[in-house]
């Protein structure tokens, strides 16, 4: 298998992502696109854990490291999305601009 | 073989992520999530990382979008189809990602395009639990310290009265 196949389709991925948190509006879709964008590292992980094989499994051992940070990362986002929807009634992410510069037009239905 | 059931998975990857990005239906975004993170943990054991597919099965698939079906329930997602769900400035972001595609692409394909590998199994359970529990001790509990401060953040966050933020 050529090695640039895992790595296009991690670079696919991780634009895909890039996309997705550019131009997502709700807060949980852009999360969803952060888990995209980080799949796609554990992709170039594993590719080239198998194509060093240095006896180690260092890019599968960092994967499984990057999973469980995915873990903590969603633990913690979808909690301070949930907070958001307390204060806000809403999730748009572009909405939320309690902490915009002050001189910006004011929006925040608070 | 491996290359043709990479290639396969690959493929769902694509489109599912696709439409995990541009579907106008929060939900199904969500669904197709679960379509991209398994055509991807179908990549991963066409690498012969079994062990790295069946976590990236549980912890993905069973717990990170179960969560995140968890918020659209809590935040009233709605469940047609929302065309606001993107923002006016998508063409940018397009534009923004398909260039770094195409940077990342062509450095990729000039830095390795003429690699191959060669998987051969050294991925099955005991084998990357041995490396973890032998080499990689430390970072792995540095990681459980982490975990627990997440935990603790995440309680810490939920806890706060809504007036006070």
């Amino acid at each position: 298998m050529p090695l640039v196949l895992p790595l296009l389709l991690a670079v696919v991925l991780f634009c895909l992502g890039v996309y997705g948190v550019l131009a997502r509006r709700n807060a949980v879709t852009i999360l969803m696109s952060l888990e995209l964008m980080l799949n796609a590292v554990n992709l170039n992980l594993i590719a080239f854990d198998a194509w060093r094989l240095d006896g180690l499994a260092t890019g599968q051992t960092l994967a499984v490291f990057v999973i469980t940070l995915a873990a903590a990362e969603i633990g913690l986002g979808l909690a301070i999305v949930l907070l958001l929807f307390r204060g806000h009634g809403h999730v748009d992410a572009d909405a939320a601009r309690d902490l915009a510069e002050a001189d910006e037009r004011e929006e925040s239905p608070t | 073989m491996t290359t043709a059931l990479f290639a396969v998975a690959a493929v769902v990857a694509v489109v599912s992520a696709v439409l995990v990005v541009t579907s106008r239906r929060i939900v199904h975004a969500a669904l197709w999530l679960v379509v991209t993170l398994g055509a991807v943990a179908g990549c991963f054991g066409a690498l012969h990382a079994e062990f790295v597919a069946l976590v990236q099965i549980l912890v993905y698939v069973g717990a990170i979008v179960v969560l995140v079906l968890f918020a659209l329930m809590l935040t009233k997602a709605p469940t047609n189809p929302l065309p606001t769900l993107t923002t006016a400035r998508s063409p940018f972001a397009a534009a923004v990602a398909g260039v770094l595609a195409l940077l990342l692409g062509t450095g990729v394909v000039i830095a390795f395009g003429k690699e191959k590998i060669k998987p051969v199994p050294a991925g099955d359970a005991e084998t990357v639990g041995t490396a973890i529990f032998k080499t990689w001790v430390l970072p792995f509990e540095v990681l459980s310290v982490l975990l627990l401060a997440a935990l603790i953040g995440a309680i810490a966050l939920s806890q706060r009265k809504s007036g006070e933020s």
